[in-house]
């Protein structure tokens, strides 16, 4: 394949999106380099997943500027090369898929199967492989549709490998995920960007996480590029105020040493809080 | 609820594909000698002239039997496609239109009694596969102009309307015209085999089923990832503009040349595919033969059962198939469970 080589994978310039009129993305201009994890945050309808999307060449409205996948166009790229490249990991929504993981993940191998030819004993084996690696093997053969949130989305990551796409474009993984399945999607994700070299781009709303797993964060507000770098300059009071408009609370991680970002307490909280504090002087004296 | 463990792969495939096609070689073979007229298994190497018999079989039964089993085969592939494209059940060619389109120009032709023939193709196929052709190529020119873009659901509800006011057209036209052509007209709209007279409607119908079903079979992989969802088969490098746009009109050549010749017959689009879903599972690989074999077996057998129920006269195979149809639709409607699938 063309252009595996580059150093940059994907490469906007004044990127821009509109649907009916109405912006979504801005002059969008960024670099993303090989073998780095990127998070993608900022407020609801920011333009994240139009974005990330974008990465895939999912383009919806009218675009303007340039968009480099590996150092060529955007409108050069052949699908199915498109796909031994860059896969998207959707969202573990609870749409129907009448098929097995086994089946599923095979279909994944599309790119590189002959639409007469059955399945080749090197497809197997990929695949094989790929559900090892992500612990999917114990439910090979039920329905997908009939798996949890958790085990759904280890399934599609599943895919990604299967597929051997060398950036991965995840859009919200661990949304709906509870604390262990968390857990499980990003060190997975975290496995294959350190072991695999695989280019990460994530888009989340869950900051901590973010800021102590990439490598750079990508901060859109309306549409607008409004931060780019490394999570320490991103975890500041000023810089997430002028991102998301609201006043953050930030607290060291105790191992890391990365601010974190923890809850506020309410306005009457903070009274309550005072008064209670007065009346233990008070004891006190 | 959940269903655990391999519930489709369970059943081998193959056999499931080799019974159906038992069942349709034995369709096929025993369907002609049924019928009104007796007929002996000798009248199939009779070759005196003047054998009724023997004119029977080869210019009216196995031209009628081959032809019920082309289709079927061809609806029952095209009703495939269009529920593994929209991700519905419910679509099939004749839900979007095609089959009110043929009718309307079936009822154009009628109406203004025309009376030619190409290629021993009659005026009224002619206008009826223009017709279905134009119905078509309205619900998709509706469906990318829309400002939603191309959603599955735009390209339903414009079928949907596209259908409604076709009906309404041909209502008008049987309303405008005399008795006779107004009888005609019904007649046509039921669907049927009746007409067919020496193998030159069959071999056209044949053309135009084969060359559809080639190009659904080197899509096959394509439908299977289409029916996980545009966006993942995209991202999986199907190039989904593309694919779309062949499956839908191969599809749309294949019912619009059966429609032509046989007139609309609806249902056996709807049920083949999702029986042999039930019994198969998804994977178009699998599923495309089992469906176009299940599709030409049921109705060669419709067809024979229409010849016999009310002889000497014959009753219209589409009002049979919709007869059976119209229930297993409502069936599908209530019995139609999460883990089943919308597909």
């Amino acid at each position: 394949m063309r252009n595996l080589n580059t150093n940059i994978v994907l490469e906007t310039r004044k990127f821009s999106c509109h649907i009916e009129g109405k912006p979504i993305l801005r002059e969008v201009s960024l670099q993303i380099r090989r073998g780095e994890y990127i998070s993608i945050v900022g407020p609801n309808g920011a333009g994240k997943t139009t974005l990330l999307r974008a990465f895939d060449r999912m383009l919806v409205g009218e675009i303007s500027g340039e968009l480099d996948i590996c150092g060529m166009p955007w409108q050069d790229w052949k699908q199915s090369d498109l796909a031994k490249l860059a896969a998207l990991v959707p969202q573990a929504d609870s749409r129907v898929i009448p098929f097995t993981v086994e089946q599923f993940l095979l279909m994944c191998r599309y790119p590189y199967m002959n639409p007469f030819a059955s399945v080749n004993p090197n497809d197997r084996k990929v695949v094989h492989e790929a559900m090892v690696g992500t612990g999917t093997t114990p439910f090979a053969r039920r329905r997908l549709d009939t798996l949890s949130s958790g085990e759904r989305q280890k399934v599609y990551i599943a895919a990604a490998l299967a597929q051997g796409a060398h950036i991965w474009l995840l859009d919200e993984p661990t949304t709906f995920l509870d604390y262990h399945h968390q857990d499980d999607i990003l060190s997975l994700v975290a496995l294959a960007n350190k072991e695999f070299d695989v280019t990460v781009v994530a888009v989340t709303h869950d900051l901590n996480r973010a800021a102590l797993e990439s490598d750079r964060i990508i901060a859109l507000r309306e549409g607008e590029l409004a931060f780019y770098g490394t999570p320490d300059l991103i975890m500041k009071p000023d810089v997430l105020k002028r991102i998301y408009g609201t006043a953050m609370l930030l607290v060291d991680h105790p191992r890391s040493g990365m601010p974190m970002i923890v809850p506020r307490m309410t306005p009457e909280q903070d009274k309550e809080l005072a008064k209670w504090r007065a009346k233990a002087r008070d004891k006190m004296k | 609820m959940a269903s655990q463990g391999p519930r489709q792969d369970e059943i081998a495939p193959g056999w499931t594909i080799g019974t159906l096609f038992g069942l349709a070689v034995l369709s096929v073979a025993w369907a002609p000698f049924w019928g009104m007229e007796s007929i002996p298994f000798g009248a199939l190497w009779d070759k005196t002239d003047d054998s009724v018999a023997a004119y029977i079989l080869w210019n009216l039964r196995i031209p009628r039997v081959l032809m019920a089993f082309l289709a079927g085969a061809g609806l029952a592939a095209s009703g495939m496609v269009f529920q593994a494209m929209f991700r519905n059940p419910l679509a099939t060619p004749f839900t979007l239109g095609v089959s009110s389109g043929a009718s309307l120009g079936a009822a154009v032709a009628i109406q203004l009694g025309l009376n030619f023939a190409v290629w021993g193709v009659s005026s009224v196929a002619i206008s009826a596969f223009v017709g279905a052709m134009t119905a078509i190529i309205l619900v998709y020119a509706l469906t990318t102009t829309s400002r939603q873009g191309s959603s599955t659901a735009t390209m339903l509800l414009a079928g949907v309307a596209v259908s409604f006011f076709f009906s309404s057209l041909i209502l008008f036209l049987q309303y405008m015209s005399d008795f006779t052509r107004s009888y005609q007209m019904l007649r046509w709209v039921m669907g049927g085999m009746q007409n067919i007279v020496g193998f030159q409607d069959v071999i056209n119908v044949l053309v135009f089923v084969v060359a559809g079903c080639l190009i659904v079979w080197y899509l096959l992989m394509d439908l299977n990832l289409l029916t996980t969802g545009e966006d993942f088969a995209f991202t999986r490098g199907v190039n989904v503009g593309q694919a779309k746009t062949m499956l839908f009109f191969s599809v749309s050549m294949m019912v619009g040349a059966v429609v032509a010749v046989c007139g609309p017959i609806g249902f056996v689009g709807l049920m083949a595919p999702h029986i042999c879903r039930l019994l198969i599972g998804a994977d178009h690989r699998r599923l495309f033969p089992a469906a176009m074999l299940f599709g030409g077996t049921m109705l060669v057998v419709c067809d024979t059962i229409a010849r016999l129920l009310l002889a000497p006269t014959e009753l219209p195979v589409g009002i049979l198939t919709a007869l059976i149809g119209g229930p297993f639709f409502l069936w599908l409607l209530l019995t139609r469970r999460r883990d089943m699938g919308t597909i």
